[in-house]
C-alpha cells in the first residue's frame, strides 16, 4: 500500500469515526440526568436495609457483593501471577545491582526523603485501618484502606531501606496475609450457604444505630479482609518488582 | 446541570459556583490528559501522569464521589507511577 493509498483509508476511516461519534453523541441524556429507577430506589431503602450510613460501601459488599468477590480475586490472581513469573528458577542467580553499573555509586537517600516518609508512614498507617474499618459509615473501604496501608510500606522503602521493607513484609507472610484476606471474603459468603441462605447473605447482626461502627454486618467484615488482601497484594507486588530491579537475575549456563 | 436540582443538605453549595468549578476541574483535565501524551521522555512522562491522577482524584471529587477519589488517589498518584518507574529502573539498567 502507498503512503497516499493509505492516507485516503485512514481519512475515508477517520471521517467515518467523527461522524458516528457525533451521531453518538446527539443522543446522550443530558449533563447529570439519571434515567434509572435503581439509584432512586437503593438511596432510599440501603441505609434501612443494611443499617450502613455509606451506601456505596453496601452497595459494593452487599447488593453487588458477588461482583466485588471477583474483583478480589483479579487482583489476588494478578499478585500471584507476579509471584509466579517472577520467582527464583533453578539455574538463574542472584546479583547485585552494583555489578551494572559500578561507575557510578547508588545515591545517597536525602534527609528531606527520609524525614518525609518518616513523618508520613504512622499517618498512612492509621488512615488506611481507618479506611479499611469504617466502609459502613463514611466514604471510604477495604479497597482504599488496603492501598493507603500498602502505601506505608513503601514509605519504608522510600526512607532508604530496601532491607527493612523486606523485613517488615517477608514475601512468605505477604503472601499468607494476601490468602487469609481473599479466602476470609470468600468465606464470609459461605458462611451464609452453611445456614442454607444464598451466597454472601448478610448472615451477622446488622446493629441497631445506622452509621456506628458495629452495625451492616458483614459489609464491615468483608471491607475488613478486602482491606487486609489489597494491602497484602499491592506490597507483595511492589516488593517483587522492587527487588527485579535491585538484583539483577542472570543465567549461569 | 439546570440549576433546578434542590439540594436539602446543610452542606449545600450553591448550583452556579458547582458549575464552574466542575468546568474548571474538566478543562484542567483535558488539559493534564493533553500534557501526559505531549511529554516524550519517559521519566519526566510519568511525573506528569503522577499530576494527571491527582487532577482526576479531584475532578471525581467535584463530582461528589468521595470513594472514587482516594481510589484514584492511591492508585493513579501512588501506584500506577511507582510501577512504571520500577519498570524503567529495569529497563535502564539492560540498556547500559
Amino acid at each position: 500500500m502507498t503512503p497516499a493509498t493509505r492516507r485516503w483509508v485512514f481519512l475515508i476511516a477517520g471521517a467515518g469515526l467523527v461522524a458516528f461519534y457525533l451521531w453518538g453523541l446527539t443522543g446522550l441524556p443530558g449533563f447529570g440526568a439519571y434515567p434509572g429507577p435503581y439509584g432512586f430506589i437503593i438511596n432510599q431503602v440501603a441505609v434501612g436495609q443494611t443499617k450502613a450510613t455509606a451506601v456505596v460501601s453496601a452497595i459494593n459488599f452487599e447488593y453487588r457483593g458477588f461482583d466485588t468477590v471477583g474483583e478480589e480475586f483479579i487482583l489476588f490472581v494478578a499478585a500471584a501471577g507476579v509471584s509466579t513469573v517472577l520467582r527464583h528458577l533453578r539455574g538463574e542467580r542472584e546479583r547485585s545491582a552494583l555489578d551494572e553499573a559500578r561507575d557510578r555509586a547508588a545515591p545517597p537517600t536525602s534527609d528531606a526523603v527520609r524525614t518525609l516518609a518518616l513523618v508520613f508512614t504512622g499517618p498512612a498507617v492509621i488512615m488506611g485501618w481507618y479506611l479499611a474499618a469504617h466502609a459502613q459509615t463514611a466514604p471510604s473501604g477495604g479497597f482504599q484502606g488496603g492501598v493507603v496501608l500498602a502505601t506505608a510500606f513503601i514509605l519504608i522503602y522510600l526512607s532508604g531501606q530496601f532491607l527493612l521493607f523486606k523485613r517488615v513484609s517477608p514475601v512468605a507472610v505477604t503472601e499468607t496475609v494476601e490468602a487469609v484476606g481473599a479466602g476470609g471474603f470468600a468465606c464470609v459468603g459461605l458462611s451464609a450457604v452453611f445456614l442454607g441462605l444464598p451466597y454472601l447473605t448478610n448472615d451477622l447482626g446488622l446493629g441497631t444505630t445506622p452509621g456506628a461502627i458495629d452495625s451492616s454486618g458483614t459489609i464491615a467484615l468483608i471491607s475488613f479482609f478486602v482491606g487486609v488482601e489489597v494491602a497484602a497484594a499491592f506490597v507483595l507486588i511492589v516488593g517483587e518488582l522492587l527487588e527485579q530491579t535491585l538484583l539483577i537475575r542472570q543465567e549461569t549456563r | 446541570m439546570t440549576g433546578t436540582v434542590a439540594v436539602t443538605t446543610p452542606y449545600s453549595v450553591p448550583v452556579p459556583l458547582m458549575d464552574v468549578l466542575q468546568v474548571v476541574v474538566l478543562v484542567l483535565v483535558a488539559a493534564g490528559a493533553t500534557a501526559v501524551v505531549l511529554t516524550r521522555r519517559p521519566v519526566r512522562q510519568v511525573m506528569v501522569l503522577s499530576g494527571y491522577g491527582l487532577m482526576l482524584a479531584v475532578l471525581f471529587m467535584v463530582f461528589q464521589a468521595p470513594d472514587v477519589t482516594l481510589s484514584e488517589l492511591t492508585v493513579g498518584a501512588v501506584a500506577l507511577p511507582l510501577l512504571l518507574l520500577l519498570a524503567l529502573a529495569k529497563i535502564r539498567k539492560k540498556e547500559e
